[in-house]
């Protein structure tokens, strides 16, 4: 069976590292990955809070053309991208009207049959059942796992873990051999979509997150968003001059914590494209 | 608003947990219970006052609130209705500039390349708000980490996705 992808903006750009260490891990456990051709951005942010029918249109054509392409799952890393996805299908399912209204706009056929699937689910489904036996270089480092908002949030519609204090990547960290620590942060928000209009809240709210996770001892913290990783990690200099320290706590994706326990090449997993520099 | 959103902010009975747990509280001039209590007297001054308000420009919409409140009232669907209705009456809060100007301008650059273009992003913002200064120590970072791209990607079916452009964009003025 291959597995559709819709890697979005952020992991052709700025986070290229989220993508590639995705595809190093998949490659790892031989899981056939494609890309959804074609895609478009999902309009993140900017379309939901300026234009409702566009916020829907836009990740409806994506599921349209992952439908056409014959895809019945696809993994969508980001976590922001997949909150706009799974909405979509949640407001289309129950709304006629809306979706005779966005199949016009779109002109392409949606079903609404495409399973989406965040990367802690994908992980969980496929590679968890033979992970332990695979790591080979535990990661034996104490981890603050920071699950952000549009992962877990809303709990009505995603469905996905607890939306207070979640477990999933817990989990796959004390798997990889990590010691996850409980800290108070896990899911506030990191400023996401203000990071540039906005740079000084971005500084006030990751700067807590950090600020927490230092204060617990972790050694590094893991994401599995490239909002989040942007701000925890290209704001470090907004954060460190909110909290008057220098604080230097690498910021990983779960994929590249994974890739690292799995032996996999540093390099491949993209960890020198980082603004604080990983020295887990 | 009822009719637009299914959200009822007649059920909300002030406990204040959203105001509570919202991370930009403090950043705004009515915190979220406020808004909904405004909402609730049906007073059109009231409603006038949340459609030029600074609050519904800095949510994040995180879903903290909604997650926390007991009446499960879907705030953040609120707020995008809020914001939506704000621009189309041309009230938005002139605090907000940036934070719009962002979101115009990630929109225009999807709108034209059906993904979104980074320098292309950075480049119609600075124009728009003429912070031309701000993060351009950014960018050459980005780029020496294979950060940013040159050249913008461009989807085959641009004309597609402008189409959803043009016919979303009918009921709105924006």
């Amino acid at each position: 069976m291959t597995l559709g992808l819709y890697p979005g903006c952020s992991l052709k750009g700025s986070s290229r590292e989220y993508a590639e260490s995705v595809l190093a891990v998949a490659k790892a456990f031989d899981i056939k990955i494609e890309e959804i051709a074609d895609w478009n951005c999902c309009g993140a942010t900017a379309a939901h809070n300026m234009n409702k029918e566009l916020s829907l249109a836009l990740p409806a054509r994506i599921l349209s053309l992952a439908e056409k392409q014959g895809m019945t799952e696809i993994v969508v890393p980001c976590a922001a991208c997949y909150s706009r996805l799974t909405l979509t299908k949640h407001e289309l399912s129950k709304d006629p009207a809306l979706k005779a209204a966005v199949t016009e706009a779109n002109g392409l056929e949606y079903k609404g049959t495409v399973n989406v699937l965040n990367i802690i689910q994908m992980l969980d489904k496929y590679i968890t059942p033979n992970f332990e036996s695979r790591v080979v270089k535990p990661f034996d480092h104490k981890v603050a796992c920071y699950y952000g908002c549009l992962l877990v949030r809303p709990h009505e519609i995603l469905k996905f873990d607890r939306e207070e204090d979640p477990q999933s990547m817990d989990v796959l960290m004390l798997k990889a051999g990590a010691i996850p620590i409980d800290w108070a942060f896990k899911t506030e928000c990191c400023g996401a979509g203000l990071s540039v209009s906005r740079t000084s809240s971005v500084g006030r709210l990751s700067g807590k997150i950090i600020g927490d996770a230092k204060d617990r001892g972790a050694e590094a913290v893991i994401v599995a968003c490239p909002m989040c990783h942007s701000n925890l990690d290209m704001r470090r200099d907004a954060i460190n001059s909110y909290l008057g320290e220098k604080i230097d706590i690498p910021v990983l994706y779960i994929t590249q914590a994974i890739g690292l326990a799995l032996g996999l090449d540093r390099k491949a997993l993209g960890l020198q494209r980082h603004f604080v520099k990983v020295s887990v | 608003m009822f009719e637009h959103t299914e959200v009822n902010a007649s059920h909300c009975y002030q406990c204040g947990k959203c105001s509570a747990g919202c991370p930009l509280s403090e950043e705004m001039d009515y915190p979220p219970s406020v808004i909904m209590r405004m909402l609730q007297t049906g007073n059109p001054d009231l409603e006038d006052k949340v459609l030029r308000s600074f609050s519904i420009w800095v949510c994040l919409t995180c879903e903290m609130c909604f997650a926390r409140c007991p009446m499960s009232i879907d705030i953040p669907k609120m707020m995008d209705f809020l914001r939506e209705k704000s621009i189309n009456d041309k009230k938005a809060n002139p605090k907000a500039k940036e934070i719009v100007a962002f979101h115009k301008s990630f929109l225009d650059s999807i709108k034209f390349t059906g993904r979104l273009y980074e320098i292309g992003l950075f480049v119609d913002y600075k124009a728009r708000t003429l912070r031309i200064l701000d993060d351009l120590a950014l960018a050459p970072k980005m780029m020496k980490r294979g950060k940013l791209n040159i050249f913008p990607e461009l989807i085959k079916d641009r004309s597609g996705v402008a189409a959803i452009f043009r016919k979303s964009n009918k009921k709105n003025k924006n």
